[in-house]
């Protein structure tokens, strides 16, 4: 044992011990707050105050909540993510880059029973694995998508993304994207939104409390839809990537409040459930 | 073993596998295979299985990766440049120990080539199927026949030393007719438990991970050699070769697939010139059976290897007589399959204490490299 870990065991031996002097009033208290099941007990890699770990408590919170731990496969391909095969306790696959849907497709050809997801940053689900998402999409696989946009290339060392903004300044578009030779970004959801095969395509963030729930809400709804054998999911997060945006955790909040958010609104572009909801209320108007 | 059918070779490669189990299958369309996905998109759904015809041949080998990380018997068809494509994904399946069958019916190449029958895949599919350390098994039939007995054995092989498996032919087989006995279909209850697969663990087991990342160069080093130990057991165990007529050779042909059907006629009919002809068959390309080449050196007076490309398996002959012997060249490349007549010319030559390395323009046997 090394002596600082000899220090901090020290410090919570006494903390310990003063929880349980008889001056303070011992209460057993519900718990509020603990580790999803879904979650195994290893600490994420993640810098400080990127959101990755916030997106993958919630679904893993999600997985808990629909009991579904020991059917589902998890599929994390290149990226920051790549290790989340780790932080997960159901059967997890790591993926090359861009592969995950064509993965995930196998995996749930093979058992259409199990829940598959899978967790991909901007680079890989929208630039090398386009073709496999677009695909997976109109086929109308039965997976969800997990989508971290951060507008940015993490693991490599922030390169420009299909999703980097006009103007945004990477390592590799030191003088900001130039749309005239570097082309636009892509909006993921509004393009997969026409394809048949979609039941849910959504575009959340976690910025606060509200959104995170709401963003909470949507995996859950993405999960429930893959369950039901509605369709391909897909979830899209705006995340924050302080360490390759070279700023502060608070300020590139506000980066994806006054940039991100602009250019890709939050919102439903596909819901599959709700279309068919809005039918059946007009065919109910027109009935009476 | 099971009824006697006439078939093409790549419908019996279908068949086949899916008598050994296969009940998914992901492909995309190249010619010279087109007759394997297109039995298979009439057989699967009626056996209950999954024909997916997918966006590309990244995503096919991709498919099968999932669909075997699953715990399912999966495999891809394609022909060289789409097995080119493929070599991404079967990297990764080297690097996560998945089985799965890969049949690449080779064509002309490189680049888009011809779709005319080649062996010039040989280097791919025996030195590089993909990046980083790693081999795959790889077989090489000569008949119909072979050609579904090999799918069986691809698939039982894979599953025991839990790596991808390719069977390697060529246009000319596999658009060939031939009688076929076909094996008796498997069970699928009976095909081996995959304790690793990641099938979901229903809480009654640890999770399973299918990864081929280590960022830990250690632990990547000593995955590698794990790996490695498995393939000298595979080289110990599966080499296979038919050998014909070498007892008293002193000229020894070796060809493999396509091209070893020609050199079989060449063995007969340069025996009836005098010239004492045997052939060795290499049946697995990797692993190369080098005991079979070693065990002829003492007999032989000399080697001659024919190919349909400019010369790739004569490496691995070279390395096993290494000097001790000639080693001679003659082939056809480009989709040109060499006649036995030609075969005969160059035994000839070889038999009169001549070394060639010789690959004829416009047909002509003049010439040398």
């Amino acid at each position: 044992m090394s002596k600082t870990m000899a220090a901090t065991a020290t410090a919570v031996a006494v903390v310990e011990k003063e929880q349980q002097s008889p001056r303070v009033k011992k209460e057993k208290s519900p718990i509020l707050f603990s580790r999803p099941q879904a979650l195994s007990d290893k600490v994420t890699n993640y810098c400080p105050g990127c959101t990755h770990g916030i997106i993958q408590r919630l679904v893993a919170e999600t997985i808990d909540e629909l009991g579904i731990v020991g059917s589902t496969v998890g599929v994390c391909p290149v990226g920051c993510s790549v290790t989340a095969y780790e932080f997960y306790s159901c059967d997890m696959a790591q993926a090359a880059h861009g592969r995950a849907p064509a993965v995930a497709t196998g995996l749930k050809r093979a058992h259409p029973e199990n829940t598959i997801f899978t967790y991909q940053g901007d680079g890989d689900l929208a630039s090398i694995g386009m073709a496999e998402t677009i695909h997976a999409a109109t086929r109308g696989e039965k997976i969800t998508l997990i989508f971290i946009n951060n507008a940015i290339y993490g693991m490599t060392g922030g390169q420009m993304a299909p999703t980097s903004l006009p103007g945004q300044v990477t390592q590799t578009s030191p003088y900001g994207r130039d749309v005239a030779t570097a082309g636009y970004p892509i909006r993921v959801c509004e393009l997969l939104s026409t394809l048949d095969g979609v039941a849910l395509a959504q575009r959340v963030t976690v910025n606060n409390p509200k959104n995170v729930r709401a963003a909470k809400r949507a995996i859950k709804k993405a999960f429930t839809y893959q369950v039901e054998g509605l369709g391909f999911t897909i979830v899209e997060v705006l995340a924050t990537c302080p360490t390759n945006w070279g700023m502060s955790a608070p300020q590139s909040f506000t980066w994806l409040e006054e940039n991100m958010i602009p250019y890709y609104p939050l919102g439903v572009y596909k819901d599959i459930k709700a279309e068919q909801a809005v039918d059946k209320a007009a065919q109910a108007r027109d009935d009476a | 073993m099971g009824e006697k059918v006439l078939m093409k070779g790549n419908e019996a490669l279908a068949e086949a596998a899916i008598r050994a189990g296969c009940r998914h299958f992901f492909g995309y369309p190249i010619t010279p295979q087109t007759e394997l996905a297109a039995y298979m998109s009439r057989r699967m759904p009626k056996v209950g299985g999954t024909y997916l015809q997918a966006e590309s041949e990244i995503a096919a080998i991709n498919m099968v990766y999932g669909c075997s990380a699953g715990g399912k018997r999966a495999m891809t068809s394609s022909s060289s440049p789409g097995v080119s494509l493929k070599g991404e994904g079967i990297s990764y399946m080297i690097g996560a120990d998945l089985p799965g069958l890969i049949i690449n019916i080779q064509r002309g190449g490189p680049g888009l080539g011809g779709i005319q029958p080649s062996q010039a895949d040989y280097w791919m599919a025996t030195r590089a199927t993909g990046h980083g350390d790693g081999h795959v098994i790889v077989f090489a039939p000569s008949t119909v026949q072979e050609m579904a007995d090999s799918v069986a054995l691809a698939f039982e092989l894979g599953d025991r030393y839990r790596t991808p498996v390719m069977v390697l032919a060529d246009g000319l087989l596999g658009q060939m007719m031939e009688p076929v006995e076909l094996p008796e279909p498997l069970s699928l209850e009976d095909l081996p438990a995959r304790p690793w697969a990641i099938d979901g663990h229903r809480g009654q087991r640890k999770s399973n991970n299918v990864n081929s990342l280590y960022l830990v160069a250690q632990e990547l080093e000593d995955a590698i050699q794990a790996r490695f130990d498995r393939y000298e057991q595979i080289k110990a165990t599966e080499q296979r070769f038919e050998g014909f007529m070498t007892e008293d050779a002193d000229v020894v042909l070796v060809a493999y697939g396509a091209a070893s059907r020609i050199a079989r006629s060449a063995v007969g009919k340069a025996r009836k010139l005098g010239i004492k002809v045997g052939l060795i068959r290499p049946i697995t390309l990797w692993p190369f059976p080098v005991d079979a080449i070693e065990a002829a050196v003492d007999q032989a007076k000399a080697f001659l290897v024919t190919e349909f490309s400019m010369g790739q398996m004569v490496d691995d002959v070279r390395l096993v007589v290494n000097g001790r012997r000639p080693v001679s060249f003659f082939a056809h490349t480009g989709g040109i399959v060499q006649t036995p007549d030609e075969v005969v010319e160059a035994l000839k030559r070889v038999a009169a204490g001549e070394t060639i390395n010789l690959v004829p323009r416009h047909g002509k046997l003049t010439g040398d490299l």
